[in-house]
Parts: structure tokens; C-alpha cells; sequence
């Protein structure tokens, strides 16, 4: 194909190219604004035309935004949860898909139907139930309505028997008659094989977790327990004038997941895509 | 099942062993198999029980009744339904999520499976892209509401601005108009989502046949007529597969709007998913709330279930 390469093919890659970096450029716009207006004087936030370039720039919104906002504590109660919620999404996920692609059992099929279902059911429908039951029995307002909240959500279950179903069911035939036991063989075989799923499982749930909005608008009343994003919302109120820091706020919030991003870009491309090709 | 292995034997008169038969292990396994297996799904069955499925069959009865803040839950039958039927702030709330989904679910799925194709072609520094596309998806809501917010701002957004270099008179007032505001939390739904449907159509677009292309080459079909006749019927299950999660998606819409617009200006963006939230969260009209919530629920199963059919329907 190389040989001929024409003019006109020639053209064509060159348009192709010139349209993917516009695409790309539009698509990170706003987070290039977003790092630059965080370096800027509050009052140069807001030029015509745009400043692309902070100057002098500002540092200090770094500095000040620990001092002005509960930074500490919105970071460490994030965390807390994404981590516990993690832990559960991971753990009790992988080894219901064990059952669920590796078992059989009456009940099986029409039990992960039930699962698959509740994708159609919006949160937003059954989050009032939801409330007054988590209400009842006290955990209205702590951390352990968010963990629970998320941590047995049908998601991971269904991405880890997408790629259970992958692996060969010789494999665990063979450990089967060399005498270990089903839960021998979720831990010793398929749990080892299944490292980029269950890294795309850890990422996106972490991911989804830091980010969520919602559930702790809904459950965490107290200042001490707020997470990052209640956090920043409630910032962005009180400083609604100082454009500078709240996109320095933003940046920190978006920070963690960048880094997460770029260091398992590629097991979340591949959890993404194994969910999706079943249809 | 696990008698009628030993009656059968009776029956015909088999002798006894004196040791089990052969036979009962197997079915004391398959019972053993059923329970092990049961163990397995139990840890994360119990939760998803407890913390989903129960809240959904209980909505249901919520709605059902006459539930404030205080006090227990009053049964009033249909009542809060007849009050949807009346309500204007239901109509409007109902009328915008139409509305989103109406412009979200095309415009998505077009961009994002333009993307898909682009991306698809063998060019250098496309796993760059991929990456750039797909990091609106996994940022926070409030940190892309806030930047969005400020980018649309009417007089010194840099969005105006922008405009401003092609075309005169007014800018658009984006969030802070009845008319712009809608239009302004689409665009910003549909930059944050294309990349993660462009992933799922990535993967499909694997699954083309190169052949097929190739053949379509041959027989002198342009570029337009091999994506029309070849790639996009063999794309059937992921833009059937597409569609669904973003019409899902389009629907339940809350988070985006709460923080760039809180449904304003005035109802301008008022959806359902915040009106639930409003009348439960806000004026603790649970019961009422809850009616609002079935309303979404079904347009949610409708809609999927219509989609499901008419995909059963091409399939055959």
C-alpha cells in the first residue's frame, strides 16, 4: 500500500491529522483554561482577549487554598471511601462473577438477569427509598452510607464475568480434578489471570467514587465528613468571586485523577471496552 | 431430584448396593454445586439486594402515600399521581428531560462515532487521542460545571469572546438564559460523555471485518457507501448497545445540571431527576417525590424494553 502513495492520500492524512489535534484542542480547552486561570491574579481571570499566558504567575493560590478551605479533611474523607468502597467493589464483584460465569446452578441465569436489569433503574428513582432505609437504622450522616451505597453496585460483577468468560474453562477443569476447591480456584487461578480486569475494576470504581457528587450531597451533612466535590461546591459558594482559586480547587480535585488516568490509561480503556462489546 | 434415582431402582427391581449408588454423589453434588456456587454471589447478592433491589419495590409503595419528614407514611392511594396531572413544575420538568434526551442522544452518539472513525484509521498518536477524548469522562462533575460555567460566561467567557470574532450582535447569554441554558448543559454533556461512547464504538469497529471492506473496495463503493453498507450494519450490537446506556444516561440526567444551573434560570433546566430531589431532599415530600420517581422509572424500562424489541425485530 505504501507504494503509491498519492498526492490525493497524501492530502488526506493531513486533513485527518489536522482535524484530530483541532478535535483534541477543543476537547482540552477547558482544562487548559482551567490550570491557567488557577496560576492567574483573581482580577485577570476574566480578560478580553483571553490571557494565555498568567503574568505574573501566581503560585500562591496553591498556598492559600489549604489555609481558606478544609482541604485536609475533604482529601482524607475522599479517600477513606474510595479506598473502603474500592476494597468491596473489588472483592465481593469478583467473586460473585466467579459464581456467576464459572458455577452452575439453578437460579443462575435468571439471578444475573435481575443484576443486568438494575441498569435500566436510574439511581435517581430509588435513592428516596434507599434514604429513609439507610436513615433507619442510623447511618444517615456517616461515611458507611457511602461505602454501602457503592460497594455492591452490579457494574463490577458484570465486568469481571465479561472477562472470566474469557479464560478458558479447561483451566479450571484441570485444577478441579487435581482436588482444589472453587474457592481454591477463584483465588489461585482466575484471581492471578484476571489482573487487568480487576485493575480496570479498581480504577474505574476509585475514579467513580472520588467524583461522585450526589451521594454525599444526600447523606453527609456534617462539615467533618464532606468529601472533595461537596467540598469544592460549597467553596465555590462562599468564594464566588475569586475565580483564580476556585479553578485552583478544581485542579486539585481533578489532580488525583489524572495521575490514576495516565498511570492505567490502559486498563481502563480495556475495562471500558470489554463491557461494551456483548451487547 | 434426588429420589427418584433410588425409586426408579426399587421399581425395577434392581438389588440394592449395599454402598450408595453411584448415582447419589452426583446429586448430593449438584446440591453441594448449588450451595458453593450460592456462596459465591451471596457476599455481594446481599448488598445489592438489601441496597437496590429492596428500595425499588418499595418506591412503589411510597409513592402510594403521604409521607413528610415527620410522622409515618399515610396511605392515599392514587392521589399523588392525579397531583402530577396538574402540576406545572412536573410538566416543565418532564418537558426538559425530553429535551435533553432529545438533543443528547443524537448529538452523542454522531460525535462520538465520529471519533471511533477517526481514531480507527492507522494514524500516529491516536492512543494519545483516545486518552484526550476520554479524560471529560472520568473528571468530577463539580470541577467541569465550574470551568464551563465560567468559559460561558456572557460578557468576558472566553465562548463569547470567541463567537464574537465570527459573527456580531448579541452572544448568547448561555447559562443565564431561559433559551441558552439547556443548549449550554448539552454541550457540556455531550463533550463530557463522547469519549467513553467513542470507546465502546472503538471496540466494535474491531470487529469489522477487514475483507468486507476491502471487497467493498474492490467493487468501487466511496467512502461514504462502505461506511453506509458495510461498516455500520456490522456495528448493529454496539450502537444498539450505545444507544441504550445513553438514552439511560440522557434520562436519569442530574448531577451536570444541579451544579452548572441548579435548573435555572428560573425552570429553564429543570429535569426530573432534580425535581425528585427538590420535592424529596428539599421540601420532604417524600411520598410525592416518589411518585415523580416511578414516573422516570417507567419512562427509563419503556424506553429500554421499546428498544430491546425494535433491536430483536432487525436482528430477525
Amino acid at each position: 500500500m505504501a507504494a503509491r502513495p498519492s498526492a490525493l492520500r497524501r492530502s488526506g492524512r493531513v486533513l485527518l491529522y489536522t482535524v484530530m489535534i483541532l478535535a483534541a484542542a477543543g476537547i482540552m480547552l477547558p482544562f487548559a483554561w482551567m490550570v491557567i486561570s488557577s496560576l492567574k491574579q483573581n482580577n485577570q481571570v476574566f480578560t478580553a482577549p483571553v490571557e494565555w499566558i498568567p503574568d505574573p504567575v501566581q503560585w500562591r493560590n496553591y498556598l492559600d487554598i489549604w489555609v481558606k478551605a478544609d482541604m485536609v479533611t475533604w482529601v482524607r474523607n475522599t479517600l477513606v471511601l474510595s479506598v473502603a468502597v474500592t476494597l468491596l467493589q473489588v472483592l465481593t464483584g469478583s467473586f460473585a462473577a466467579y459464581g456467576f460465569a464459572k458455577m452452575r446452578f439453578p437460579g443462575r441465569d435468571a439471578l444475573f438477569l435481575v443484576y443486568i436489569g438494575t441498569i435500566a433503574v436510574p439511581w435517581q428513582s430509588y435513592m428516596i427509598p434507599q434514604f429513609q432505609m439507610l436513615s433507619s437504622w442510623g447511618l444517615n450522616n456517616t461515611l458507611w452510607a457511602i461505602m454501602l451505597l457503592q460497594a455492591f453496585g452490579a457494574f463490577g460483577v458484570f465486568l469481571m464475568k465479561q472477562y472470566y468468560e474469557s479464560i478458558p474453562d479447561s483451566l479450571s477443569e484441570a485444577a478441579r480434578i487435581d482436588g482444589l476447591s472453587e474457592y481454591g480456584i477463584w483465588w489461585r487461578i482466575i484471581m492471578p489471570l484476571s489482573v487487568p480486569a480487576l485493575a480496570s475494576l479498581t480504577i474505574i470504581t476509585f475514579v467513580s467514587t472520588w467524583n461522585d457528587y450526589l451521594g454525599p450531597l444526600i447523606y453527609l451533612r456534617d462539615r467533618e465528613l464532606w468529601t472533595i466535590q461537596i467540598g469544592l461546591q460549597s467553596f465555590i459558594g462562599e468564594y464566588n468571586a475569586e475565580h483564580a482559586l476556585i479553578m485552583t480547587g478544581s485542579v486539585l480535585s481533578v489532580l488525583p485523577i489524572a495521575l490514576i488516568f495516565l498511570l492505567g490509561q490502559r486498563y481502563f480503556v480495556q475495562g471500558i471496552a470489554t463491557t461494551g462489546v456483548k451487547g | 431430584m434426588a429420589t427418584p434415582v433410588a425409586d426408579d431402582r426399587r421399581t425395577l427391581g434392581l438389588p440394592q448396593p449395599e454402598r450408595p449408588p453411584l448415582r447419589k454423589p452426583r446429586t448430593s453434588l449438584k446440591l453441594r454445586n448449588a450451595l458453593v456456587g450460592w456462596t459465591f454471589i451471596l457476599p455481594n447478592f446481599a448488598g445489592f439486594a438489601v441496597l437496590t433491589l429492596v428500595p425499588v419495590l418499595t418506591l412503589f409503595y411510597i409513592s402510594l402515600t403521604s409521607w413528610n419528614i415527620f410522622g409515618a407514611a399515610q396511605w392515599v392511594g392514587l392521589d399523588n399521581f392525579a397531583r402530577l396531572v396538574g402540576d406545572k413544575s412536573f410538566h416543565t420538568a418532564l418537558g426538559n428531560t425530553f429535551y435533553y434526551a432529545a438533543l443528547h442522544i443524537p448529538i452523542t452518539i454522531v460525535a462520538s462515532l465520529s471519533l471511533a472513525l477517526l481514531l480507527n484509521q492507522k494514524l500516529r498518536g491516536a492512543a494519545f487521542f483516545r486518552t484526550v477524548a476520554f479524560f471529560p469522562y472520568i473528571t468530577s462533575i463539580v470541577a467541569v460545571a465550574v470551568v464551563w460555567n465560567m468559559l460561558f460566561s456572557p460578557e468576558y467567557g472566553p465562548i463569547n469572546q470567541f463567537l464574537s470574532l465570527f459573527i456580531g450582535g448579541e452572544m448568547p447569554g448561555w447559562t443565564v438564559s431561559k433559551d441558552w441554558a439547556m443548549p449550554a448543559v448539552i454541550i457540556v454533556g455531550t463533550w463530557k460523555d463522547m469519549g467513553y461512547y467513542m470507546l465502546l464504538f472503538l471496540a466494535g469497529l474491531q470487529t469489522v471485518p477487514g475483507e468486507l471492506q476491502e471487497a467493498a473496495r474492490i467493487d468501487g463503493a466511496n467512502a461514504w457507501q462502505r461506511f453506509w453498507n458495510v461498516t455500520l450494519p456490522c456495528l448493529r450490537p454496539t450502537m444498539f448497545f450505545v444507544t441504550v446506556m445513553v438514552t439511560i444516561q440522557s434520562f436519569k440526567v442530574f448531577d451536570l445540571i444541579l451544579v452548572m444551573t441548579d435548573g435555572g434560570p428560573g425552570q429553564a433546566t429543570l429535569v426530573l431527576s432534580q425535581y425528585i430531589y427538590q420535592k424529596g431532599f428539599e421540601q420532604f415530600e417524600f411520598g410525592y417525590a416518589s411518585a415523580v420517581a416511578v414516573v422516570l422509572f417507567f419512562i427509563c424500562i419503556i424506553v429500554t424494553v421499546v428498544q430491546f424489541v425494535y433491536n430483536k425485530r432487525k436482528e430477525a
